[in-house]
């Protein structure tokens, strides 16, 4: 029993926290500003405790398993759901179904959570479903909004779609092998033609979640319409998640089929960084623009995952790390904006430094992180991905993905020159920062400058993976 | 001496003055900021002639190598030779000369000497590092800055300008990075340059390396045909901008070329040699004729350093000791020489508001000091002994002359023959701004400012003491191109 507690921990925490909002929600309710300082304190507790009393093990009959490796992803992701709760405190004050919309978002982090832990490919189905749905509703909260219900229904349909392809690909693979479990899974594939092809529709499946080109078509859509905290989650925590699942899943699972799924690997990386990229050069909407740019940074994750070493993950746990930082910090900014003026086009943000530098400088700072350019963080993220990825010796491919960085650079620096370089008659007016998004803005802007140069905090990452 | 200063001095001045909010604590701090750079590195050589006086006779001297990726090898691997220590004083006297022409700075002067700061820092850090990833930081860290310092303060086409220089300079550094990663896989997995220099890399990685990171750092250093980010950067930059950029930042690709391609890679150097040679001189020749086309004063200064850039790859391909040498002279003469003009020309620019040489005329009798330093520096670019320029590109021909093939003599002959055509353009464009009848509406031009005396007067220090005496700069460098020159004669 007691090891039931210490293993599940994370996913208990979480859990108490969800059960703890409905007594409240079904008792007499909290006002919106309360409720909300009573959810960040909680997902900082939640936070910090992530880091105490853990345990390696397994559960269930292998059903679930936790090690360090495990944990350190989930602490990753618990930090950013803080993050989330402190960057959008303005538009969840506003928000009318304040506790529900924390609960699904809390679920379906609860969902990715058992998903990482799964030791068996019903466990995975199972938790890949709980990480999805509640999102698809997530995406419908701006219910005023055609374009959002319209998000919502494009992501449950094509969701729908791709776990019917992930079904059929774990049958097939059960036919195959006749096992379920990760662990006696690898000394069961040989290669033959029926593995391959469940290898590849569980292979899609993966891809269409991380949105990795050509399965990528519902993110821009869904992105644009949903409110833009859900798009910072499906873009930040979700697909983090998938990432930390996916590439244990390649290295340990899948590790027999390396010859196949390292073509595989290499293809669609090119091609997402290289269709990311492009269509990221002509957006005019932010959000669809760091949609699309985000497509680009899985194709540089994918980079990292082609090297299938323990530097592989390592980098991938550390890049994701950063991801969240820089990431959040623009979706942050995005937000305030959008909030508070409507203006989500690029245009919009012409002469921005004029009226707030905070927000532009920290716009120009998780941009530049993005784009890969030091001191920021991004830098050291983007450059162990892509020499995690030499160490296989395809140095044309690292080539192209130096490449993508130049174009990738292009589109960032369309934003900072419109924030810093262009004049505008109207630019957006001085917002008022509430001090709780603030105090998530230093801390994101803080980070992306000094995760890189801590070495440290890689040198930690690498020590848990090994 | 602790060289972890040299980085730590300039970030802290950034850090104060990001915090300040008076422009005039701003504008001070910056400038006691690099003014106590300015002296550390002067006392930086001195600690250095001194050791090496003693008999160290270390490659490096002032060693200090820090773990900071353990896991990938990576070092905080800090080092200096008579090269660096060269590169460091260039980059300390253009700062401070930078920092004192920018005075008059209004438009967010907070920022702008935040960047210039940070923008100096990267250059320092560049100078000392020993370990390419390190060196690779610090090559990228200049590229915010310069961007929003041309993109923001710049004048003329800076959104275009500012675009084209980030992105080539960006293509720049990713040939860079591969060239790094295939050295780093192929020579037993480390960063650090002294030890790839000792390890064999074997002779198809040297060939396949080698063009990377010569041509990755060259694009920094106006290569041609990667030259065409020079004349819009510069040309739109605003005066401190140009000065950075065409003083120090140039430079950071010339020593990328000769102490990560050329010295580590040997073979690579010797099999490519002909081609930089080619491209250098074609570099010179053309960039000495585009030129003479040119009417604006900071194009003509943008042209004129592609073909004086021309001669430092010139040198680096000529693969003598004597030719290095010339080479890095050359480098920092041009820094201080290019420098100087930029601000000549900002101190005019300011005042007339125009940089058309056609719409000036008899400024001499109103601008006695700035005009008669528009001569000096004018003169310094044409080679005329006594000054810098003389110094450094003789130095490049003699150690051309080492090579008796008939390839090598064209190039160099070649080379030679655009010091005429500097010659003409020079004289032109001076002869247009200082002399004839003056304009009625430049009656009441002031001369310089204190400042921008002080800025100009520091520049030419550092110029007439190297043309005066070379043979301080010689000795301090030629140490250093030994040993570069010894790995080349030991190369097959």
């Amino acid at each position: 029993m007691n090891e039931f507690f210490t293993l599940m921990k994370p996913e208990l925490l979480i859990m108490a926290i969800l059960f703890l909002l409905l007594f409240i929600k079904i008792s007499k309710g909290l006002a919106n500003d309360k409720l909300l300082q009573f959810i960040q304190v909680l997902l900082l507790i939640n936070f910090v405790a992530g880091f105490f009393l853990n345990a390696e093990g397994k559960l269930f009959d292998s059903m679930y398993q936790t090690n360090a490796m495990i944990v350190l992803q989930k602490n990753i992701l618990n930090l950013g759901m803080f993050f989330i709760s402190l960057l959008f405190t303005d538009w969840f004050r506003k928000c009318e179904h304040l506790s529900e919309f924390f609960m699904l978002m809390l679920s379906a982090l609860l969902g990715m959570f058992y998903m990482m832990s799964s030791g068996n490919l019903l466990m995975f189905y199972l938790s890949l479903e709980l990480a999805t749905i509640p999102v698809a509703a997530m995406s419908n909260f701006n219910l005023d909004k055609k374009v959002s219900s319209e998000a919502a229904i494009k992501m449950i349909l094509s969701s729908a779609f791709s776990s019917g392809i992930l079904l059929f690909g774990i049958s097939l693979l059960y036919g195959a092998t006749g096992t379920l479990s990760f662990t006696e899974m690898p000394a069961l594939l040989t290669s033959s033609p029926l593995q391959i092809l469940a290898f590849v529709c569980l292979f899609t499946a993966f891809a269409f979640k991380m949105s990795v080109v050509p399965f990528h078509f519902w993110t821009a859509d869904v992105y644009e319409g949903s409110p833009v905290v859900v798009t910072s989650f499906l873009s930040v925590i979700s697909k983090g998640a998938i990432a930390f699942v996916f590439v244990s899943t390649l290295f340990k699972v899948f590790q027999p089929l390396h010859d196949i799924w390292y073509n595989m690997i290499m293809v669609l990386s090119v091609m997402t960084m290289l269709i990311g990229n492009l269509f990221a050069l002509r957006q005019q909407n932010i959000k669809r623009f760091l949609a699309f740019s985000s497509i680009a940074q899985v194709g540089f994750i994918l980079v990292g995952m082609s090297s299938n070493s323990t530097q592989g993950t390592a980098s991938i746990i550390y890049f994701i790390c950063i991801y969240i930082f820089s990431n959040l910090a623009a979706f942050g900014v995005a937000d305030l904006i959008s909030f508070f003026t409507g203006k989500e086009n690029v245009d919009d943000y012409k002469g921005l430094y004029q009226t707030n530098p905070l927000l532009s400088w920290v716009l120009a700072l998780s941009l530049f992180s993005l784009a890969g350019i030091p001191p920021t963080a991004g830098f050291f993220g983007k450059l162990f991905l892509l020499s995690a990825g030499a160490t296989t010796g395809n140095y044309i491919f690292i080539g192209i993905a130096a490449v993508n960085m130049i174009i990738s650079l292009y589109y960032y620096l369309r934003i900072i020159r419109a924030v810093f370089m262009d004049k505008n008659e109207t630019p957006v007016e001085k917002i008022s920062i509430n001090p709780y998004t603030k105090i998530g803005l230093y801390i994101c802007s803080a980070g992306i400058v000094l995760i890189g140069l801590l070495s440290w905090v890689y040198d930690y990452i690498e020590s848990v993976v090994n | 001496m602790n060289l972890l200063l040299l980085i730590l001095i300039p970030l802290l001045t950034a850090v104060a003055v990001f915090m300040m909010q008076n422009n005039n604590q701003v504008r001070w701090i910056a400038f006691f900021g690099s003014a106590i750079q300015l002296i550390l590195s002067l006392g930086l050589y001195v600690v250095y002639t001194n050791a090496r006086n003693h008999g160290d006779t270390a490659q490096m001297l002032f060693e200090q190598n820090m773990p900071l990726f353990k896991s990938w090898n990576i070092n905080l691997h800090l080092g200096v030779d008579g090269i660096s220590v060269a590169m460091i004083m260039l980059t300390a006297f253009v700062v401070v000369a930078g920092v004192l022409m920018s005075w008059k700075m209004e438009k967010m002067t907070k920022e702008f000497y935040f960047l210039l700061i940070l923008l100096s820092m990267g250059a320092y850090g560049f100078f000392i590092s020993l370990d390419l990833f390190v060196l690779f930081f610090f090559l990228e860290i200049a590229v915010i800055p310069k961007y929003l310092l041309i993109g923001v303060w710049g004048s003329g086409k800076k959104e275009y300008s500012a675009n084209k220089l980030a992105l080539m300079l960006m293509t720049g550094s990713a040939l860079v990075l591969v060239g790094m990663f295939i050295l780093y896989f192929g020579g037993g997995k480390s960063f650090d340059i002294l030890q790839l220099a000792q390890t064999n890399i074997p002779t198809w990685t040297q060939h396949i390396c080698f063009p990377l990171l010569f041509v990755g750092f060259g694009v920094f250093t106006a290569l041609f045909p990667f030259h065409t980010w020079v004349p819009d950067g510069h040309s739109s930059a605003p005066t401190a901008g140009s000065m950075f950029l065409a003083g120090i930042s140039m430079k950071l690709g010339g020593y990328g070329c000769l102490r990560v391609a050329t010295y580590l890679l040997p073979e690579g150097a010797k099999e490519y040699a002909n081609i930089i040679l080619l491209l250098s001189a074609i570099a010179i020749l053309y960039g000495a004729f585009a030129t003479m086309m040119q009417k604006d004063l900071k194009y003509i200064n943008a042209y004129s350093s592609i073909s004086h850039c021309g001669f430092v790859l010139l040198g680096i391909g000529m693969l003598t000791k004597v030719a290095f040498t010339g080479a890095i002279m050359q480098m920092v003469s041009h820094g201080l020489m290019t420098a100087l003009f930029f601000a000549v020309i900002g101190i005019i620019y300011e005042r007339t508001h125009t940089r058309q040489v056609n719409e000036m005329g008899g400024l001499l009798k109103v601008m006695p000091f700035t005009i008669t330093l528009l001569f000096i520096v004018g003169l310094c670019s044409l080679g005329l002994p006594g000054l810098s320029g003389f110094v450094a590109e003789m130095t490049i021909f003699v150690g051309s002359w080492e090579n008796p093939d008939t390839f090598h003599r064209i190039v160099t002959i070649a080379g030679c023959m655009s010091i005429v055509v500097t010659a003409v353009y020079i004289l032109r464009a001076i002869g247009k701004t200082a002399m004839g009848p003056l304009k009625e509406e430049y009656n009441h031009l002031s001369d310089a400012a204190w400042h921008e005396k002080l800025a100009t007067i520091i520049l030419l220090v550092g110029i007439i003491a190297i043309g005066v005496a070379p043979f301080w700069l010689n000795d301090l460098v030629s140490p250093g191109a030994e040993l570069i020159m010894q790995k080349i004669q030991m190369a097959k």
